[in-house]
Protein backbone atom coordinates (compact mmCIF):
# COMPACT_ATOMS: atom_id res chain seq x y z
CA UNK A 1 0.00 0.00 0.00
CA UNK A 2 1.49 3.32 -0.74
CA UNK A 3 2.12 5.71 1.86
CA UNK A 4 1.14 8.46 0.12
CA UNK A 5 -0.69 11.37 1.53
CA UNK A 6 -4.46 12.38 0.00
CA UNK A 7 -5.04 15.64 0.63
CA UNK A 8 -8.36 17.51 -0.64
CA UNK A 9 -7.75 20.89 -3.02
CA UNK A 10 -8.90 23.23 -1.47
CA UNK A 11 -9.34 26.03 -4.30
CA UNK A 12 -12.02 26.22 -6.80
CA UNK A 13 -10.13 23.87 -9.03
CA UNK A 14 -9.39 25.77 -11.60
CA UNK A 15 -5.98 25.18 -12.25
CA UNK A 16 -4.28 21.40 -13.23
CA UNK A 17 -3.87 19.64 -10.02
CA UNK A 18 -0.20 18.54 -11.28
CA UNK A 19 2.14 22.19 -10.61
CA UNK A 20 2.94 23.66 -14.51
CA UNK A 21 6.62 23.99 -15.48
CA UNK A 22 7.45 27.44 -15.91
CA UNK A 23 6.92 28.79 -19.62
CA UNK A 24 10.19 28.84 -21.98
CA UNK A 25 10.89 32.09 -22.33
CA UNK A 26 10.36 33.51 -25.41
CA UNK A 27 14.08 35.15 -25.92
CA UNK A 28 17.17 34.59 -23.49
CA UNK A 29 17.60 38.73 -24.23
CA UNK A 30 18.32 40.11 -21.12
CA UNK A 31 18.23 37.08 -18.71
CA UNK A 32 21.09 34.94 -17.36
CA UNK A 33 21.63 31.45 -18.16
CA UNK A 34 23.28 29.15 -15.79
CA UNK A 35 25.55 26.41 -16.96
CA UNK A 36 25.34 23.11 -14.61
CA UNK A 37 28.19 20.72 -14.62
CA UNK A 38 26.89 17.70 -12.67
CA UNK A 39 30.64 16.56 -12.52
CA UNK A 40 30.58 13.92 -15.22
CA UNK A 41 33.43 13.08 -17.40
CA UNK A 42 33.77 16.19 -20.66
CA UNK A 43 30.99 17.39 -19.41
CA UNK A 44 32.80 20.74 -18.43
CA UNK A 45 34.25 20.40 -22.14
CA UNK A 46 30.82 20.29 -23.77
CA UNK A 47 29.41 23.37 -21.11
CA UNK A 48 32.70 25.66 -22.16
CA UNK A 49 31.67 25.34 -25.81
CA UNK A 50 28.08 26.10 -24.89
CA UNK A 51 28.97 28.94 -22.70
CA UNK A 52 31.73 30.47 -25.89
CA UNK A 53 27.95 30.48 -27.91
CA UNK A 54 26.21 32.60 -25.13
CA UNK A 55 28.18 34.99 -24.73
CA UNK A 56 29.48 35.20 -28.24
CA UNK A 57 25.42 36.50 -28.55
CA UNK A 58 26.08 38.22 -25.51
CA UNK A 59 24.02 36.62 -23.11
CA UNK A 60 25.27 36.30 -19.23
CA UNK A 61 26.47 32.87 -18.13
CA UNK A 62 27.00 31.68 -14.42
CA UNK A 63 28.95 28.08 -14.12
CA UNK A 64 27.80 25.67 -11.28
CA UNK A 65 28.94 22.11 -10.74
CA UNK A 66 27.76 19.70 -8.66
CA UNK A 67 29.90 17.82 -6.33
CA UNK A 68 28.91 14.58 -7.69
CA UNK A 69 26.88 13.26 -10.33
CA UNK A 70 25.74 10.08 -8.05
CA UNK A 71 23.39 12.44 -5.83
CA UNK A 72 20.83 15.43 -6.32
CA UNK A 73 22.17 18.99 -5.88
CA UNK A 74 22.69 19.96 -2.54
CA UNK A 75 19.92 22.31 -1.08
CA UNK A 76 22.25 25.30 -1.43
CA UNK A 77 23.57 25.25 -4.51
CA UNK A 78 19.77 25.03 -5.86
CA UNK A 79 18.62 27.34 -3.84
CA UNK A 80 22.18 29.48 -5.24
CA UNK A 81 21.41 28.75 -8.89
CA UNK A 82 17.12 29.37 -8.66
CA UNK A 83 18.26 33.08 -7.36
CA UNK A 84 21.34 34.16 -9.39
CA UNK A 85 20.07 32.78 -13.04
CA UNK A 86 16.69 32.83 -14.78
CA UNK A 87 17.50 29.48 -17.11
CA UNK A 88 19.69 26.54 -16.79
CA UNK A 89 21.56 24.25 -19.31
CA UNK A 90 22.61 21.19 -17.57
CA UNK A 91 24.67 18.65 -19.58
CA UNK A 92 23.26 15.02 -18.08
CA UNK A 93 25.88 12.19 -19.69
CA UNK A 94 29.39 11.55 -20.17
CA UNK B 1 -16.97 -9.40 4.00
CA UNK B 2 -17.70 -13.28 4.59
CA UNK B 3 -21.17 -14.54 3.60
CA UNK B 4 -23.21 -14.17 6.43
CA UNK B 5 -26.58 -15.15 4.77
CA UNK B 6 -27.53 -17.28 7.49
CA UNK B 7 -25.39 -17.91 10.49
CA UNK B 8 -23.42 -15.92 13.39
CA UNK B 9 -20.84 -12.96 13.47
CA UNK B 10 -18.81 -12.45 16.93
CA UNK B 11 -16.84 -9.11 17.03
CA UNK B 12 -13.96 -9.68 19.87
CA UNK B 13 -10.21 -8.21 20.65
CA UNK B 14 -7.89 -9.75 22.95
CA UNK B 15 -7.47 -6.63 24.79
CA UNK B 16 -11.22 -6.84 26.45
CA UNK B 17 -11.73 -8.79 29.48
CA UNK B 18 -15.41 -9.68 28.82
CA UNK B 19 -13.97 -10.92 25.32
CA UNK B 20 -11.71 -13.28 27.09
CA UNK B 21 -14.26 -14.30 29.14
CA UNK B 22 -16.94 -15.24 26.49
CA UNK B 23 -14.36 -16.99 24.00
CA UNK B 24 -14.95 -20.25 25.17
CA UNK B 25 -18.80 -19.46 25.15
CA UNK B 26 -17.94 -18.76 21.57
CA UNK B 27 -16.17 -22.18 21.21
CA UNK B 28 -18.69 -23.96 22.69
CA UNK B 29 -20.96 -22.44 20.08
CA UNK B 30 -19.25 -24.03 17.15
CA UNK B 31 -18.84 -27.55 19.02
CA UNK B 32 -22.88 -27.46 19.04
CA UNK B 33 -22.44 -27.05 15.23
CA UNK B 34 -23.68 -23.72 14.77
CA UNK B 35 -21.72 -21.76 11.88
CA UNK B 36 -20.25 -18.40 13.78
CA UNK B 37 -17.59 -16.33 12.23
CA UNK B 38 -14.88 -14.32 14.51
CA UNK B 39 -13.49 -11.57 13.92
CA UNK B 40 -10.68 -10.29 15.93
CA UNK B 41 -9.83 -6.74 15.93
CA UNK B 42 -6.40 -6.44 17.48
CA UNK B 43 -5.23 -9.88 17.59
CA UNK B 44 -5.86 -12.55 14.78
CA UNK B 45 -4.61 -15.41 16.95
CA UNK B 46 -7.43 -14.37 19.54
CA UNK B 47 -9.16 -16.79 20.61
CA UNK B 48 -6.55 -18.86 21.48
CA UNK B 49 -6.77 -22.55 20.15
CA UNK B 50 -9.54 -21.86 17.65
CA UNK B 51 -9.47 -22.17 13.71
CA UNK B 52 -10.71 -20.35 11.19
CA UNK B 53 -10.30 -16.91 12.75
CA UNK B 54 -10.99 -13.57 10.32
CA UNK B 55 -8.69 -10.85 11.09
CA UNK B 56 -10.63 -8.04 11.24
CA UNK B 57 -7.51 -5.40 12.15
CA UNK B 58 -8.84 -3.19 9.69
CA UNK B 59 -11.66 -2.84 11.31
CA UNK B 60 -13.59 -3.36 8.13
CA UNK B 61 -16.56 -5.50 9.01
CA UNK B 62 -17.14 -3.65 12.31
CA UNK B 63 -17.44 -0.68 10.92
CA UNK B 64 -20.07 -2.46 8.16
CA UNK B 65 -21.86 -3.85 11.11
CA UNK B 66 -22.24 -0.64 13.16
CA UNK B 67 -20.39 -2.71 15.99
CA UNK B 68 -19.76 -0.29 18.93
CA UNK B 69 -18.75 -2.41 21.99
CA UNK B 70 -17.32 -6.39 21.94
CA UNK B 71 -18.15 -8.61 22.38
CA UNK B 72 -20.90 -8.47 20.12
CA UNK B 73 -22.76 -11.39 18.71
CA UNK B 74 -25.21 -10.93 15.10
CA UNK B 75 -26.99 -13.64 14.30
CA UNK B 76 -28.49 -13.45 10.35
CA UNK B 77 -31.04 -15.32 8.32
CA UNK B 78 -31.30 -14.27 4.82
CA UNK B 79 -28.61 -11.95 4.64
CA UNK B 80 -30.44 -9.86 7.43
CA UNK B 81 -29.42 -9.52 10.94
CA UNK B 82 -32.46 -10.68 13.23
CA UNK B 83 -30.56 -10.35 16.72
CA UNK B 84 -27.94 -8.28 18.35
CA UNK B 85 -26.31 -9.27 21.61
CA UNK B 86 -24.13 -6.52 22.90
CA UNK B 87 -21.43 -7.42 25.46
CA UNK B 88 -22.25 -10.59 27.91
CA UNK B 89 -25.98 -10.92 28.84
CA UNK B 90 -26.31 -14.72 29.35
CA UNK B 91 -29.90 -14.73 28.81
CA UNK B 92 -29.58 -12.64 25.42
CA UNK B 93 -26.92 -15.14 23.90
CA UNK B 94 -28.74 -18.16 25.18
CA UNK B 95 -32.20 -16.68 23.26
CA UNK B 96 -29.67 -15.59 20.36
CA UNK B 97 -27.96 -19.19 20.09
CA UNK B 98 -30.90 -21.17 20.88
CA UNK B 99 -28.40 -23.05 23.62
CA UNK B 100 -30.33 -23.12 26.94
CA UNK B 101 -27.32 -23.85 28.62
CA UNK B 102 -24.95 -21.79 27.08
CA UNK B 103 -22.41 -19.98 29.51
CA UNK B 104 -24.17 -21.45 32.13
CA UNK B 105 -20.82 -21.28 34.36
CA UNK B 106 -20.67 -17.44 33.79
CA UNK B 107 -22.46 -14.35 35.20
CA UNK B 108 -25.49 -13.51 34.21
CA UNK B 109 -24.17 -9.78 33.14
CA UNK B 110 -20.87 -8.46 31.71
CA UNK B 111 -20.39 -5.13 30.44
CA UNK B 112 -17.88 -5.40 27.36
CA UNK B 113 -15.20 -2.73 25.90
CA UNK B 114 -15.63 -0.38 23.05
CA UNK B 115 -14.95 -1.40 20.11
CA UNK B 116 -11.74 0.15 18.22
CA UNK B 117 -13.68 1.07 15.15
CA UNK B 118 -15.36 3.64 17.80
CA UNK B 119 -12.14 4.93 19.09
CA UNK B 120 -11.15 8.47 18.31
CA UNK B 121 -9.64 9.26 15.13
CA UNK B 122 -10.38 5.60 13.80
CA UNK B 123 -14.08 6.21 13.51
CA UNK B 124 -13.25 9.10 10.84
CA UNK B 125 -10.87 6.99 9.07
CA UNK B 126 -12.91 3.98 8.24
CA UNK B 127 -15.71 6.48 7.82
CA UNK B 128 -13.43 7.96 4.81
CA UNK B 129 -12.07 4.80 3.49
CA UNK B 130 -15.24 2.30 3.79
CA UNK B 131 -17.96 4.19 4.35
CA UNK B 132 -20.38 6.19 1.76
CA UNK B 133 -18.62 9.77 2.62
CA UNK B 134 -19.74 12.44 -0.28
CA UNK B 135 -16.66 14.14 -0.78
CA UNK B 136 -16.31 15.77 -4.43
CA UNK B 137 -13.44 17.87 -4.21
CA UNK B 138 -10.18 16.68 -6.36
CA UNK B 139 -7.79 14.41 -4.50
CA UNK B 140 -4.14 15.66 -4.87
CA UNK B 141 -1.44 12.97 -3.78
CA UNK B 142 1.36 14.19 -1.74
CA UNK B 143 4.40 11.79 -2.47
CA UNK B 144 5.82 10.30 0.63
CA UNK B 145 8.99 11.71 0.33
CA UNK B 146 7.52 15.33 -0.34
CA UNK B 147 6.92 17.58 2.89
CA UNK B 148 3.00 17.97 2.98
CA UNK B 149 3.13 21.46 4.49
CA UNK B 150 5.60 22.62 1.94
CA UNK B 151 3.38 20.82 -0.56
CA UNK B 152 1.01 22.93 0.44
CA UNK B 153 3.31 26.49 0.12
CA UNK B 154 4.26 25.01 -3.65
CA UNK B 155 0.74 25.18 -4.30
CA UNK B 156 -0.08 28.45 -3.98
CA UNK B 157 -2.70 27.63 -0.23
CA UNK B 158 -1.40 29.43 2.80
CA UNK B 159 -1.27 33.35 3.60
CA UNK B 160 2.59 32.77 4.08
CA UNK B 161 1.76 30.95 7.80
CA UNK B 162 1.86 27.10 7.55
CA UNK B 163 -1.49 25.32 7.62
CA UNK B 164 -2.91 22.20 8.18
CA UNK B 165 -2.94 19.53 5.51
CA UNK B 166 -6.53 19.20 4.75
CA UNK B 167 -6.59 15.54 4.72
CA UNK B 168 -9.97 13.33 4.05
CA UNK B 169 -10.27 12.47 7.80
CA UNK B 170 -9.87 16.13 8.84
CA UNK B 171 -12.03 17.64 6.22
CA UNK B 172 -14.67 14.21 7.16
CA UNK B 173 -14.50 15.32 10.88
CA UNK B 174 -14.73 19.02 10.06
CA UNK B 175 -17.90 18.39 8.12
CA UNK B 176 -19.48 16.83 10.83
CA UNK B 177 -19.48 20.00 12.95
CA UNK B 178 -22.48 21.20 10.59
CA UNK B 179 -25.77 19.32 9.31
CA UNK B 180 -25.62 21.00 6.25
CA UNK B 181 -24.48 19.02 2.92
CA UNK B 182 -21.16 18.94 2.30
CA UNK B 183 -22.50 19.93 -1.59
CA UNK B 184 -24.93 22.71 -0.51
CA UNK B 185 -23.33 25.73 -2.43
CA UNK B 186 -22.93 28.43 -0.11
CA UNK B 187 -22.53 31.13 -2.55
CA UNK B 188 -20.01 32.68 -5.30
CA UNK B 189 -17.14 33.54 -4.37
CA UNK B 190 -15.28 36.34 -5.77
CA UNK B 191 -12.93 37.29 -7.57
CA UNK B 192 -13.51 34.04 -9.92
CA UNK B 193 -17.34 33.64 -9.08
CA UNK B 194 -16.88 30.27 -8.19
CA UNK B 195 -19.22 28.08 -6.46
CA UNK B 196 -18.24 27.78 -3.07
CA UNK B 197 -19.77 24.76 -1.31
CA UNK B 198 -20.17 24.01 2.25
CA UNK B 199 -17.25 21.11 1.70
CA UNK B 200 -14.87 23.76 0.36
CA UNK B 201 -15.51 25.59 3.52
CA UNK B 202 -14.85 22.74 5.59
CA UNK B 203 -11.33 22.43 3.30
CA UNK B 204 -10.21 25.57 4.25
CA UNK B 205 -11.34 25.76 8.01
CA UNK B 206 -8.84 22.49 8.68
CA UNK B 207 -6.16 24.12 6.54
CA UNK B 208 -7.19 27.46 8.86
CA UNK B 209 -6.79 24.98 11.91
CA UNK B 210 -10.80 25.30 13.12
CA UNK B 211 -12.75 22.69 15.57
CA UNK B 212 -15.20 20.87 13.90
CA UNK B 213 -17.41 23.16 16.40
CA UNK B 214 -16.23 26.60 14.87
CA UNK B 215 -18.53 25.94 11.46
CA UNK B 216 -21.43 27.53 12.25
CA UNK B 217 -19.87 30.40 12.77
CA UNK B 218 -17.27 29.86 9.59
CA UNK B 219 -20.36 28.90 7.82
CA UNK B 220 -22.50 32.33 8.91
CA UNK B 221 -19.04 34.25 8.01
CA UNK B 222 -19.12 33.34 5.03
CA UNK B 223 -22.31 33.87 4.11
CA UNK B 224 -22.12 37.13 5.72
CA UNK B 225 -19.09 37.80 3.44
CA UNK B 226 -21.22 37.08 0.24
CA UNK B 227 -23.88 39.36 1.27
CA UNK B 228 -24.05 41.85 -1.67
CA UNK B 229 -24.06 44.95 0.24
CA UNK B 230 -20.81 44.21 2.09
CA UNK B 231 -19.05 44.00 -1.23
CA UNK B 232 -16.62 41.80 -0.99
CA UNK B 233 -15.22 41.95 -4.68
CA UNK B 234 -14.82 45.42 -3.83
CA UNK B 235 -13.01 45.05 -0.63
CA UNK B 236 -10.35 42.43 -2.07
CA UNK B 237 -9.38 44.43 -5.11
CA UNK B 238 -8.90 47.98 -3.42
CA UNK B 239 -5.60 49.37 -2.78
CA UNK B 240 -7.07 50.75 0.89
CA UNK B 241 -5.86 48.34 3.85
CA UNK B 242 -9.09 46.64 4.45
CA UNK B 243 -10.37 43.61 4.80
CA UNK B 244 -13.40 41.74 6.47
CA UNK B 245 -13.13 42.30 10.36
CA UNK B 246 -15.44 39.97 12.39
CA UNK B 247 -17.34 40.43 15.77
CA UNK B 248 -19.29 37.62 16.71
CA UNK B 249 -22.23 37.71 19.42
CA UNK B 250 -24.40 35.60 21.22
CA UNK B 251 -23.87 32.14 22.99
CA UNK B 252 -22.27 30.39 20.34
CA UNK B 253 -19.06 32.81 21.17
CA UNK B 254 -18.98 31.48 23.87
CA UNK B 255 -20.14 27.62 23.34
CA UNK B 256 -16.66 28.02 21.26
CA UNK B 257 -14.32 29.67 23.74
CA UNK B 258 -13.66 32.69 21.89
CA UNK B 259 -12.12 35.78 23.23
CA UNK B 260 -13.96 39.06 24.26
CA UNK B 261 -11.43 40.41 27.07
CA UNK B 262 -7.95 40.82 27.51
CA UNK B 263 -5.84 40.67 24.43
CA UNK B 264 -9.47 40.13 22.42
CA UNK B 265 -7.65 41.70 19.67
CA UNK B 266 -4.82 40.10 19.66
CA UNK B 267 -3.12 36.67 19.46
CA UNK B 268 -3.76 33.23 21.36
CA UNK B 269 -7.08 32.25 20.92
CA UNK B 270 -7.97 29.49 18.59
CA UNK B 271 -11.56 30.11 17.76
CA UNK B 272 -10.44 33.51 17.12
CA UNK B 273 -7.95 33.46 15.26
CA UNK B 274 -8.80 30.30 13.33
CA UNK B 275 -12.87 31.71 12.27
CA UNK B 276 -10.90 34.84 10.95
CA UNK B 277 -7.97 33.17 8.88
CA UNK B 278 -10.72 30.22 7.78
CA UNK B 279 -12.64 33.18 5.69
CA UNK B 280 -9.70 34.70 4.56
CA UNK B 281 -7.92 31.35 2.98
CA UNK B 282 -11.53 30.97 1.42
CA UNK B 283 -11.27 34.35 -0.46
CA UNK B 284 -7.40 32.99 -1.53
CA UNK B 285 -8.27 29.69 -2.26
CA UNK B 286 -12.10 29.35 -3.27
CA UNK B 287 -12.69 33.00 -4.63
CA UNK B 288 -8.94 32.78 -6.17
CA UNK B 289 -8.53 36.66 -4.08
CA UNK B 290 -4.59 36.63 -3.86
CA UNK B 291 -2.07 39.78 -2.73
CA UNK B 292 -0.17 41.48 -6.36
CA UNK B 293 -2.79 40.10 -8.51
CA UNK B 294 -6.93 40.90 -7.76
CA UNK B 295 -5.44 41.87 -4.60
CA UNK B 296 -4.20 45.41 -4.92
CA UNK B 297 -3.66 46.82 -1.61
CA UNK B 298 -1.27 48.98 -1.47
CA UNK B 299 0.15 48.37 1.95
CA UNK B 300 -2.59 45.85 3.50
CA UNK B 301 -2.93 45.10 7.65
CA UNK B 302 -2.02 42.22 9.72
CA UNK B 303 -5.58 41.56 10.04
CA UNK B 304 -5.61 39.98 6.54
CA UNK B 305 -4.26 37.14 7.82
CA UNK B 306 -6.92 37.07 10.35
CA UNK B 307 -9.03 39.45 12.03
CA UNK B 308 -12.03 37.88 14.68
CA UNK B 309 -13.09 38.34 17.45
CA UNK B 310 -16.46 38.46 19.93
CA UNK B 311 -17.87 41.24 22.11
CA UNK B 312 -18.12 41.02 25.86
CA UNK B 313 -21.60 41.16 26.40
CA UNK B 314 -21.51 39.23 30.43
CA UNK B 315 -21.93 42.57 32.11
CA UNK B 316 -22.03 44.93 29.81
CA UNK B 317 -24.78 47.87 30.70
CA UNK B 318 -25.35 48.38 26.80
CA UNK B 319 -26.99 46.45 24.14
CA UNK B 320 -25.05 44.28 22.22
CA UNK B 321 -24.36 44.93 19.13
CA UNK B 322 -25.89 42.50 17.75
CA UNK B 323 -29.29 43.78 19.35
CA UNK B 324 -28.73 47.24 18.07
CA UNK B 325 -28.28 45.74 14.79
CA UNK B 326 -32.10 44.00 15.40
CA UNK B 327 -31.15 40.28 16.61
CA UNK B 328 -32.86 38.76 19.60
CA UNK B 329 -30.87 38.90 22.64
CA UNK B 330 -30.02 35.07 22.68
CA UNK B 331 -29.42 34.92 18.94
CA UNK B 332 -25.80 34.44 17.58
CA UNK B 333 -24.25 36.59 14.83
CA UNK B 334 -21.56 37.62 13.15
CA UNK B 335 -20.88 41.10 11.72
CA UNK B 336 -18.69 41.81 9.09
CA UNK B 337 -16.82 44.85 8.83
CA UNK B 338 -14.82 46.19 6.06
CA UNK B 339 -11.91 47.56 8.03
CA UNK B 340 -8.04 48.01 8.78
CA UNK B 341 -5.93 48.40 11.73
CA UNK B 342 -6.32 49.01 15.28
CA UNK B 343 -6.11 52.65 16.80
CA UNK B 344 -5.69 52.91 20.46
CA UNK B 345 -7.49 55.77 22.60
CA UNK B 346 -5.70 56.96 25.84
CA UNK B 347 -7.66 58.31 28.07
CA UNK B 348 -6.86 57.58 32.07
CA UNK B 349 -8.23 60.78 33.57
CA UNK B 350 -11.85 61.46 32.22
CA UNK B 351 -14.17 60.61 34.96
CA UNK B 352 -17.52 61.96 33.67
CA UNK B 353 -18.80 60.89 30.02
CA UNK B 354 -19.00 63.73 28.05
CA UNK B 355 -15.05 64.47 28.66
CA UNK B 356 -14.92 60.54 27.66
CA UNK B 357 -17.25 60.69 24.73
CA UNK B 358 -15.34 64.25 23.45
CA UNK B 359 -11.86 61.56 23.50
CA UNK B 360 -13.70 59.40 21.38
CA UNK B 361 -14.63 62.07 19.24
CA UNK B 362 -11.18 62.98 19.01
CA UNK B 363 -9.69 60.27 18.23
CA UNK B 364 -12.30 59.70 15.09
CA UNK B 365 -11.92 62.93 13.92
CA UNK B 366 -8.29 61.65 12.95
CA UNK B 367 -9.40 58.80 10.86
CA UNK B 368 -8.42 58.26 7.79
CA UNK B 369 -7.63 62.34 7.61
CA UNK B 370 -8.56 64.66 9.83
CA UNK B 371 -10.25 67.38 7.52
CA UNK B 372 -12.58 64.76 5.62
CA UNK B 373 -15.82 64.01 6.22
CA UNK B 374 -17.95 60.54 5.47
CA UNK B 375 -15.47 58.69 4.17
CA UNK B 376 -14.86 55.72 6.23
CA UNK B 377 -17.22 53.66 8.75
CA UNK B 378 -15.55 52.51 12.22
CA UNK B 379 -15.97 50.17 14.86
CA UNK B 380 -15.64 51.81 18.57
CA UNK B 381 -14.13 49.32 20.84
CA UNK B 382 -14.75 50.10 24.29
CA UNK B 383 -12.82 48.85 27.15
CA UNK B 384 -14.95 47.90 30.65
CA UNK B 385 -13.02 50.39 32.43
CA UNK B 386 -14.15 53.03 29.94
CA UNK B 387 -17.82 51.25 29.86
CA UNK B 388 -17.70 52.61 33.41
CA UNK B 389 -17.75 56.07 33.23
CA UNK B 390 -20.78 55.65 30.96
CA UNK B 391 -22.49 53.24 33.14
CA UNK B 392 -21.93 54.94 36.21
CA UNK B 393 -23.44 58.43 35.01
CA UNK B 394 -26.44 56.13 33.08
CA UNK B 395 -25.51 56.62 29.99
CA UNK B 396 -26.90 53.88 27.46
CA UNK B 397 -26.00 53.46 23.62
CA UNK B 398 -27.85 55.65 22.48
CA UNK B 399 -27.27 58.38 24.48
CA UNK B 400 -23.18 57.69 23.71
CA UNK B 401 -23.91 57.97 20.43
CA UNK B 402 -26.16 61.25 20.70
CA UNK B 403 -23.05 62.87 22.10
CA UNK B 404 -20.89 61.39 19.55
CA UNK B 405 -22.90 62.78 16.53
CA UNK B 406 -22.91 66.29 17.89
CA UNK B 407 -18.96 66.06 18.34
CA UNK B 408 -18.53 64.57 15.20
CA UNK B 409 -19.83 67.64 13.26
CA UNK B 410 -17.21 69.15 11.09
CA UNK B 411 -18.34 72.74 10.43
CA UNK B 412 -14.74 73.03 8.61
CA UNK B 413 -15.11 69.69 6.48
CA UNK B 414 -14.48 70.34 3.19
CA UNK B 415 -10.68 72.43 4.27
CA UNK B 416 -9.57 68.91 2.51
CA UNK B 417 -9.88 68.78 -0.44
CA UNK B 418 -11.24 72.57 -1.46
CA UNK B 419 -8.46 73.98 0.12
CA UNK B 420 -6.36 72.32 -2.78
CA UNK B 421 -9.09 72.18 -5.67
CA UNK B 422 -11.94 74.82 -5.28
CA UNK B 423 -13.44 72.81 -7.99
CA UNK B 424 -14.31 69.84 -5.87
CA UNK B 425 -17.39 68.76 -4.49
CA UNK B 426 -18.00 67.82 -1.11
CA UNK B 427 -18.65 64.23 -0.42
CA UNK B 428 -22.20 63.02 -1.65
CA UNK B 429 -25.29 63.81 1.18
CA UNK B 430 -22.45 66.27 2.87
CA UNK B 431 -24.02 69.68 4.15
CA UNK B 432 -22.66 72.65 5.54
CA UNK B 433 -21.77 71.17 8.93
CA UNK B 434 -21.29 67.52 7.74
CA UNK B 435 -20.78 64.52 10.36
CA UNK B 436 -17.36 62.85 10.30
CA UNK B 437 -19.29 59.08 10.28
CA UNK B 438 -21.67 58.03 7.83
CA UNK B 439 -25.33 57.46 9.37
CA UNK B 440 -24.87 53.98 10.39
CA UNK B 441 -21.20 53.63 10.20
CA UNK B 442 -20.24 53.73 13.75
CA UNK B 443 -20.42 50.75 15.20
CA UNK B 444 -19.88 50.25 19.40
CA UNK B 445 -18.92 47.44 20.72
CA UNK B 446 -17.83 46.46 24.27
CA UNK B 447 -14.53 44.19 24.75
CA UNK B 448 -11.21 44.15 26.36
CA UNK B 449 -9.54 43.26 29.86
CA UNK B 450 -10.43 44.33 32.94
CA UNK B 451 -7.53 46.50 33.56
CA UNK B 452 -6.89 49.57 31.38
CA UNK B 453 -8.56 52.95 30.54
CA UNK B 454 -7.71 52.37 26.94
CA UNK B 455 -9.95 51.62 24.61
CA UNK B 456 -9.70 51.33 20.38
CA UNK B 457 -10.81 52.63 16.72
CA UNK B 458 -11.10 50.17 13.74
CA UNK B 459 -11.02 51.96 10.80
CA UNK B 460 -13.07 50.81 7.83
CA UNK B 461 -12.68 51.05 3.57
CA UNK B 462 -12.81 54.54 2.60
CA UNK B 463 -15.32 53.26 0.38
CA UNK B 464 -17.92 53.17 3.17
CA UNK B 465 -21.52 53.60 2.20
CA UNK B 466 -23.99 52.30 -0.46
CA UNK B 467 -21.13 52.92 -3.03
CA UNK B 468 -18.86 50.65 -1.33
CA UNK B 469 -19.31 48.30 1.41
CA UNK B 470 -21.81 48.48 4.75
CA UNK B 471 -21.08 46.22 7.47
CA UNK B 472 -23.58 43.48 7.25
CA UNK B 473 -25.13 40.95 10.10
CA UNK B 474 -25.49 37.24 9.77
CA UNK B 475 -27.66 34.80 12.07
CA UNK B 476 -25.37 31.78 13.01
CA UNK B 477 -27.69 28.66 12.30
Amino acid sequence: MSDNMIMLDPTSELDPAQRQRLARPESLDGLTVGLLDISKARGDVFLDRIAELFEADGIAVKRYSKPTFTRPAPTDLAQTIAAEVDVVVEGLAD
Amino acid sequence: MNDMSDGYAVFLKRDCPTCVLVAPVVAKMREAGLPVTIYSQDDPSFPDGMADIHDDRTLENAFRNDIETVPTLLRFEHGAEVARCVGWVRSEWQDTSYLKDLGSDLPELRPGCGSKSVEPGIAERLAVEFGDVPIKSRRIEISEIEDDAEACYDRGWTDGLPVVSPTRERVYRMLQGTSRAPDEVVGIMPPDLAECTVEKIAINAVMAGCKPEYMPLVLAAVEGALIDEFCLHGLLATTWFSSPVLVVNGPEARRVGMNARGNALGQGNRANATIGRALQLIVRNVGGGRPGEVDRSCLGNPGKYTFCFAEDEEGSCWDSLSVERGFAADASTVTLFAGDGVQPIYDQKSREPEDLARTFALCLRSLNHPEMAMVGDAILVISPEHERVFRDAGWDKARLRQELDELLLMPDAGTYPSRLRPDMKMPQGATDAPSKMRPGGLLIVRAGGGAGMFSAVIGGWVASGEKGSVPVTKEVS
